[in-house]
Order: C-alpha cells, then structure tokens, then sequence
C-alpha cells in the first residue's frame, strides 16, 4: 500500500497533473459548493497531502446510469481529478478484476479500511423475497450494503433509485425496493438525488469531503443544500416567458420554436429543486428544457409516483414573485391538497421531517398527484 | 472437473453471474445467470403511454435512449401515427451517436482489459510503440515523447501502490500475450477514448438535454424544436454546425483510433478467429432509415435471419415466431413451465426457487436465471453487431460487403473468421464506422430542411388522449448497439394495460429453454481453454465480446392472454 510519506501531491504529479490544473478544479468545485474563494488555498492543500482515500462504488438495482453519468462529468477535469483524489478500488462497470478478484477487494476494504474509507451506492436495495431479487457474488444486496455501509466513514447515495428507490420502488414495488437509507439505516449518509445524479455535484461533495473531513450542510432529505436548494423554475431561463403569459401550448407550435415557458405541457420546474439549470449537463452544454422538453422534477423525492403523469399540468403555480421558496411552494400545494386532490405524496415531499419514512405495500398508486386538471 | 464461478461477471452492465464447468483444461458446460431484477413493466402497466418512454428508457443507462426510441415507435404504432421527417433524422442521429459511442467505450473501457495487461506496458519501448502507432494509423498523437509520458503515469500509479480499479486484474495471466509496446499503446487509447467519448456525447446534450437518459422523445416526434431565425429554438444553424463537428470528430476517432488498433490487435491473438462462435444463428431487426422507416430497403442495417453459419440464405423476419421460455427461468406460467408464449401473450409471475444467500452455486438442472430464453421458430439466436454484420453480409448490402471484405483481406482470413470472439469485435469496429459517416448525411438532411423551411419536427394529430380508440396494441423495434429490441404496448381506456420488451442481451444472455437448448453465451463458451481455474480470463474474452447488458435483459411481462394483432414487420 501507500507509504505515510507518499502524499497525493506527489502521486498526482507523478501521473502529469499540473498545480495549475488542480488549483482550477478546485476553484471550479467551490463555485460549485457556492463556498467562497478564500477557502482554495485550503482546498488546494487538503486534496494535494492527502492520502489518497478508498472509495468504493456499489451497484444493486440499478441501470448503470449514474456510472454513465460520472464518466461524462461535465467539468472537463472533473473525472481525472476525482480520480487522481481517491482510490478507487470497487467498481464493477470499469474495474479490472471479476469475480473472486472483484469480491476480495471489498473484504479487504471492509477490514483493512475500517471507518476511513467512502461508499457510493448506485440503484435500489431490495427487501422483499429475502432480498433475492438483487444477488452479487451469491450475496444479497442487502448484506453487502449492510456490511460496507456501516463500516464506511460515510455513504453517498447518488441517483434517485439509490436516494429513495426511485423508478424500482414506484407502485407496485414488485421487489420491496427502499433507498440506501431505509435499507441500511443508521449510516452517514449523503443522497445526490436526481435521474441520473449530476457528477458535477457528486464531484464537488467528494472535495468537500477531502477539504474539511466532512459533509456539505444537507436539508430533510439529506441532500445538500448547495444542489437542492433552489426551485428550478427560479433558475430557469425560460422564467420570463412565464411570467409574461408566453406558453407552449403545442409541441412544435410557434412558442416552443421560440423557447417560450413549458408549464402548460407538464414542465415540473416550479415544483422541483436542483441546480440543473446552472451546473447542467455534459459539460455545461444543456439541460433539458433547453431541449424543449418539460422538466420531470428527477430530483424531487419519490418523483415517478408523486410527479407523474408527467405531461399533465401541475395543478397551481405560486409563482409571482422571482424568489419562491421551496416552502412557499409547498403552502401553495397544501392549498390544493384541501381542495380535495390527493397530495399524499406531495406532502410527503414538503413536510419537514428527515425521510419520507413509508414502506413498501404503503406505496402510492401509479399516476400520483402531480396535475390532475389537463 | 472443476466448476468455475465468476460472479460478478464485472465490466458490463449489469449483475452476471457464470457458472462453468471444465474438462482437460476447457469449458465442457456453461450456464449463464442474470442475478437481478426490478420489474418495470409491472411499474408500467396504468400508466399514461405517452410518457412509458421516460420509463423504459430507465431499463438501462449505459444503451440510454434505446428503449426510449422503441417504446415511443410501439406506442406511435398502436395509434397509427406518422412521425415527421425531422423526428426520423434527429431519432437517427440520437440513435447513430449512441451506437458509435457505446461501441467505442466497450472496446477501450469494457473489453481492452482482457486482452492488454496494464503492467507489461510499463516494459515497453516508446520508441517502438511510436513506430507501431505511425504505422497502422495517421493518428496526430504518435510520438515517442507522448508514449513516454503515457508510461510516465501508469509508473506513477503503480508506485503509489494505490492501483485504483486496476488493482484487482489478472496482471502477468499467461493468456495475455501481446508484446509490451502493443500494451502501452493500447493504455494511452484507452485514456484518449475516456476524454473522446466525455466530449462526443454532448451530442446527446443538444438533441436531448443530457445523457445519459436524454429527454426529448415525444411521442409523435421530437421535442427538439427547429427554426433557422430563432436563437431560442433548439435546432438552430449555430447547433447544426456544432453537430457536425462532433461527428467528423467521431468519424475521426473511429479511423484513427479504433479500427487501427481493431486490426492491429486481432492478428496477435488469431486463436480467438477459432474460439467463441457459439450458435451460428443470426437475428436482425435491421433499422436506420434513410427515408420510408416502415420499409427495410431504406435501412442501413438490413432486416434478416441466417441460420447454421450458411450465408447463402437469408431468411425473412416473423415477430409471430418469437417466443419465450421460463423453463429455467425464475418465473411462473399457466398452462405448464414447459410452455413457450408470444411476447404478446407472455406472462410473468416472479417467484424465485434458487438457493438462499449467501449460497455457492446455483442448480443449473433447475431455475437459474432472471432471465427467459427468448427462441425464435423453436431456435437460440444471437444477436447484435455481428448479427447485423452477418445478415448484411448475406444479404448483399454493398457498404456492408465492402466494409467486411476489407477487414477480411487485411486480416488474411477468410469469411468464416466471422463466427468467433473476435468476430464480434471486428463486426463492432465495421459497423461504428459505417454508422459514423451515416451520421454527417443525416446532419446534411436536417440542415438542408431547415434551410428550406421544413421545420415539423411533431405531428399532433393523437396527442389528445380523447382522440384514440378505446383500445389499441402496437409493436416498436429498433436495431440497438447490442442487437434487436421490440416493445409491445397494448393501450386500454388511455392508460398501458400492458407492456412488455425483448431485449438483446436476452436473447444472447438467456438461458436454456424447455429442451434444453442453451443461450448464445453458453454456447459460446463451449471448448474454450482456461489456462488457470482461479484467473478464468478466457471466459470474460468471450462474454465480454457480446458486451452484456444485463438491467435490459431482465424484463417482465404480464398479459392477461388477451387476443393480440401480430405487428407488422415484413
């Protein structure tokens, strides 16, 4: 292994990463984190004497999506310097070893790494049927989630079937999928929501992490507030046609040529947070209303019941002032909920407790609560 | 005999486990296991057809969009709906784009890793390897003094000793045979594909917002609005040229990177010419219409079967020959587990009967996969790149004659060369490349009709739901990176009643039907020598030429056997 006197500095020196080159990702990954530039020098130090981190990155009932979605970081440095920042020693879509090989390296992380190293968890676990629906090397998901998520120093959920059982735990939830958190509980962990997770986020967690041995400040959902924060239909460029009344009523029809407000085609932008619409995708090259499709709040907790059908008008937009909260959009929403549409999900979404806490059989009927006057 | 376990079968998609047996050194029986399932079809069934894309396209993130061009063409189907020119073009394009860039990460990402061992090439010459690099391509980046610095890295991390996803490889495996300037080569491609594919894919970000899993299908078009005097819109002039530099750069890449190294490589492995054939049968759907998409003629890769390696005959494609078996599947059927059904009027009714975990093997005599073994007219077939290669080959389509003989003659190796491991991966290299230079005449088309105009991009006529017929059933497929793909959608009183897919890596992936037929990978696998039972290298040469897919393969269905109109596939 790594000898004490081998700092990453010299490691990434080594494989021809400049100062020059980290001191930029760094101040990228601020801007990101939305931390001021005075803590780069320390970021720079943290991430170039640091012993390089084990991370692990799992993968249950997934789709492989969020992998995808990290090679494709969208920060051009991004993929090479997280990298270069951590070990990263488990990853079944690009690691070397297979089988025994592949199995070995968790027991070894497990016991040799014991509370220092970090865990990724990509997809749903699931529960029911004794956890069969998902086996790995003749183990369950369950068990291997159980054992390295609760030996890890902390757990970072990415993607929504990982957050909170995403697309696999919509109704019926044939398997009993739950998120890492329900599945696992009592762990540290951190959920980079979204379908897929933005890798520019998860990247910029990673930092914090490696500057200051800490998480990022996260909100009810345990995700972080510099992500999840802020309504997407305040960030959206599309926002002044909204608010002067210009609306795609048709695909195709002279306004969507125009990049006019999508709201009256199903766009979920005032319902949804996430800073998509500012960190975007694929190297800051668009995002989706940008293509001119509505947003489908992938963000937002239990979003394919409680979002869906997503092409139907959400029922009420509070949106008057430039500034709604997420709150404000919640009260707004409870409004509707006393005119008699079921909102148990939306609720569910707003209410300031720390997870959404159903279970599986609990689950919500296919098409949610999400627009019901198209 | 020694059973071989190699679970997880890492470097695909997915959660494969394979289970071999050897005999005198070689695989004398195989069976392969999908070990995970979710059930999006049953999540499917009530839902609003119109958005059952944004759904499906979640089977699978790495052949992101394959299942969402599929399922909008079922459900266009069932309601009878023309797509505009435009929303054929840019489907193409996504599509096109998606098949050049999985090729290529499967190539240097998901597949070099057996054939190139990362520490030899800390052996070579980088003198030498530049001399190779200039000789088998015009490649810019070919220097000594870049290959040292190449070389300069890999030493860096190996002296960290912190070896990252390379740590747990088969380094120093007898199998791996090529000269160390070969390796060091193929280690600084495998680092330019990485940052090529990153920058490529951003195609996907201006046709589709994002990828993986872009979102601008539509059913009834595209939503990716055209106007040439509109900056807001999202097909401008400005976004065609940025498109059309990103495919010459692709075109580019294919050229100078992967099919050098495809034909470079090859000959020094030439056992695998003779290992891996497997089933012989060949399946393709054929797709990528250059005009009329409900005629074959028109697509790029032709519609077709061969049968028994005989590329004398082509055989025309009957969807109403199409069955699946769970006879060795962990799901029930009425009517008896023997039975094989029509995928529309499949049937799944999950119920696992293996081994409780942790276990150590699965019992192959009984249940052992997620996965059913489609059969097509009572047979196991495989598809995919070689498929298409095959069934073009047979059928006569010139680029695809051309292309193939081409490889042939540089390799010195006759047809039948084709049937093998390293088939696969040439018929790969081939078809990235015709489907790299397709990509610029669809871009060609789609600027010419925004130049003149011609912006429809959706037809509206049945986007009100009040505008379908009480019921309706309709068939989509599409000819995805890993082989043929069909989604069948029956609609009920607006919402899905039913759905279902058949999925490539089913089809290859699948395991023994009621007759004890084995799938593509068993079959493949058969006589295969491993050098080393703990290393089983050999047997992830082979799977991985197939490039697994595994979250796509594992689907379910649940019909109520209602009475079902066979789609039209000619």
């Amino acid at each position: 292994m790594l000898s004490p006197e081998t700092t990453l500095g010299e490691a990434l020196g080594s494989r021809g990463v400049t100062r020059r080159q980290l001191v930029k990702f760094c101040s990228a990954m601020l801007g990101t984190l939305a931390m001021p530039e005075r803590y780069l020098a320390q970021t720079v130090a943290a991430v170039t004497k640091a012993r390089k981190p084990v991370l692990v990155w799992l993968q249950f009932q997934d789709c492989t999506g969020c992998s995808e979605s990290m090679l494709r970081s969208s920060h051009p440095d991004v993929a090479e310097a997280v990298l270069d920042l951590l070990s990263w020693e488990y990853h079944e879509v690009v690691m070397a070893g297979a089988g025994d090989a592949a199995n070995k390296v968790l027991e070894r992380v497990a016991r040799e790494e014991k509370g220092k190293y970090l865990v990724v968890v990509e997809g749903a676990i699931p529960t029911a049927e004794n956890g069969m629906y998902c086996t790995i090397g003749g183990r369950t998901a369950l068990d291997i989630a159980t054992q390295m998520c609760s030996n890890a120093a902390a757990t970072i959920a990415v993607g929504a079937c990982a957050f909170d059982g995403g697309l696999v735990r919509s109704s019926p939830n044939p398997t009993g999928a739950l998120g890492v958190h329900e599945a696992v509980p009592g762990i540290k962990v951190i959920n980079m929501s979204g379908c897929p997770h933005n890798p520019v986020n998860t990247a910029a967690v990673l930092v914090h992490y490696l500057t200051f041995h800490d998480l990022p400040d996260l909100d009810q959902y345990n995700r972080p507030l510099f992500a999840y924060g802020r309504v997407i239909h305040d960030q959206c460029e599309r926002r002044a046609h909204f608010d002067a009344g210009r609306f795609v009523t048709e695909w195709g029809d002279e306004g969507h040529r125009k990049g006019w407000c999508l709201y009256k085609m199903g766009c979920k932008g005032p319902e949804a947070t996430f800073n998509c619409p500012i960190v975007q995708w694929n190297d800051h090259t668009s995002w989706p209303i940008r293509a001119g499709h509505g947003c489908i709040a992938c963000a937002s907790p239990r979003f394919w019941d409680n979002m869906s059908p997503f092409y139907n008008r959400l029922p009420n937009v509070p949106g008057f002032g430039v500034e709604v909260s997420a709150g404000q959009v919640g009260t707004g929403l409870i409004g509707i909920a006393a005119a008699g549409v079921t909102v148990h999900g939306i609720l569910r979404t707003i209410r300031p407790v720390p997870y959404p806490g159903d279970q599986p059989g609990a689950d919500s009927a296919p098409g949610g609560t999400a627009g019901k006057e198209n | 005999m020694a059973r071989i376990v190699v679970d997880p079968v890492s470097r695909i998609e997915g959660h494969l486990r394979i289970e071999a047996n050897l005999d005198g050194g070689k695989i004398s029986d195989a069976w392969s296991s999908g070990t995970m399932f979710r059930g999006i079809e049953m999540i499917l069934k009530g839902r609003d057809p119109r958005e059952a894309w944004i759904w499906a396209q979640r089977i699978c993130g790495v052949c992101t969009m394959v299942h969402a061009i599929t399922s909008v063409r079922a459900v266009e189907d069932a309601l009878k709906i023309e797509v505009p020119e435009n929303a054929r073009i840019v489907r193409n394009l996504i599509a096109g784009a998606q098949m050049v860039h999985d090729h290529v990460v499967h190539f240097y990402h998901l597949h070099a890793l057996d054939w190139v061992d990362v520490a030899a090439a800390l052996k070579a010459d980088p003198a030498r390897t530049s001399q190779i690099a200039q000789s088998i391509s015009d490649c810019d980046k070919s220097s000594a003094k870049y290959f040292k610095g190449v070389q300069q890295r890999v030493q860096g991390v190996v002296a960290s000793g912190q070896l990252s996803l390379f740590a747990s490889g088969y380094w120093g495996h007898p199998a791996y045979t090529l000269p160390p300037e070969v390796n060091l080569l193929a280690v600084a491609h495998y680092l330019e594909a990485l940052a090529w594919q990153k920058d490529f894919i951003r195609i996907h970000a201006v046709l589709g917002g994002k990828n993986p899993h872009p979102q601008s299908f539509l059913v009834g078009g595209m939503s990716t609005a055209m106007d040439p005097d509109e900056p807001a819109a999202v097909i401008t002039p400005e976004r065609i040229n940025f498109i059309r530099d990103l495919v010459r750069g692709a075109l580019k890449f294919v050229n100078d990177y992967y099919i050098p190294d495809v034909l470079a490589i090859a000959p020094l492995y030439k056992d695998w010419f003779g290992r891996g054939e497997g089933l012989g049968n060949f399946l393709a759907y054929g797709d990528y219409s250059s005009g009329d998409q409900s005629d074959p003629k028109t697509f790029l890769f032709p519609r077709g079967i061969v049968m028994g390696r005989d590329i004398s005959k082509v055989f025309p494609v009957d969807p109403a020959k199409i069955t699946e078996s769970v006879a060795h599947s962990w799901y029930e059927y009425s009517g008896g587990e023997n039975g094989a059904k029509h995928p529309s009027q499949g049937e799944t009714v999950p119920r696992y009967s293996g081994p409780q975990a942790p276990f150590e093997h699965l019992d192959v005599n009984a249940k052992y996969s997620w996965l059913k073994a489609p059969r097509y007219d009572g047979q196991p077939m495989e598809v995919g790149p070689l498929a298409r290669m095959v069934v073009g080959y047979a059928s006569g389509k010139k680029e695809i004659k051309d292309a193939v003989d081409g490889a042939l003659k540089a390799l010195n190796a006759p047809p039948t060369v084709l049937f093998s491991t390293l088939g696969r991966i040439a018929a790969r290299a081939l078809e990235s490349q015709l489907m790299a230079r397709a990509l610029e005449g669809w871009v060609n088309q789609l600027e010419q009709n925004l130049a003149h105009g011609k912006t429809a991009i959706f037809n509206p006529i049945r986007w009100d739901p009040d505008s379908w017929p009480s019921s309706a059933g309709g068939y989509g497929w599409h000819e995805a990176p890993r082989g043929a793909l069909g989604h069948w959608v029956e609609i009920e009183g607006k919402s899905i009643r039913n759905y279902q897919a058949v999925v490539p890596t089913t089809w290859n992936a699948g395991p023994r039907d009621a007759q004890g037929q084995r799938g593509a990978y068993e079959a493949a696998l058969l006589n295969t020598p491993v050098a080393d039972p703990n290393r089983p290298l050999e047997i992830l040469r082979t799977i991985h030429s197939f490039d697994p897919c595994i979250a796509c393969a594992v689907h379910v269905v649940d019909a109520q056997g209602r009475e079902y109109t066979i789609p039209r596939v000619a």
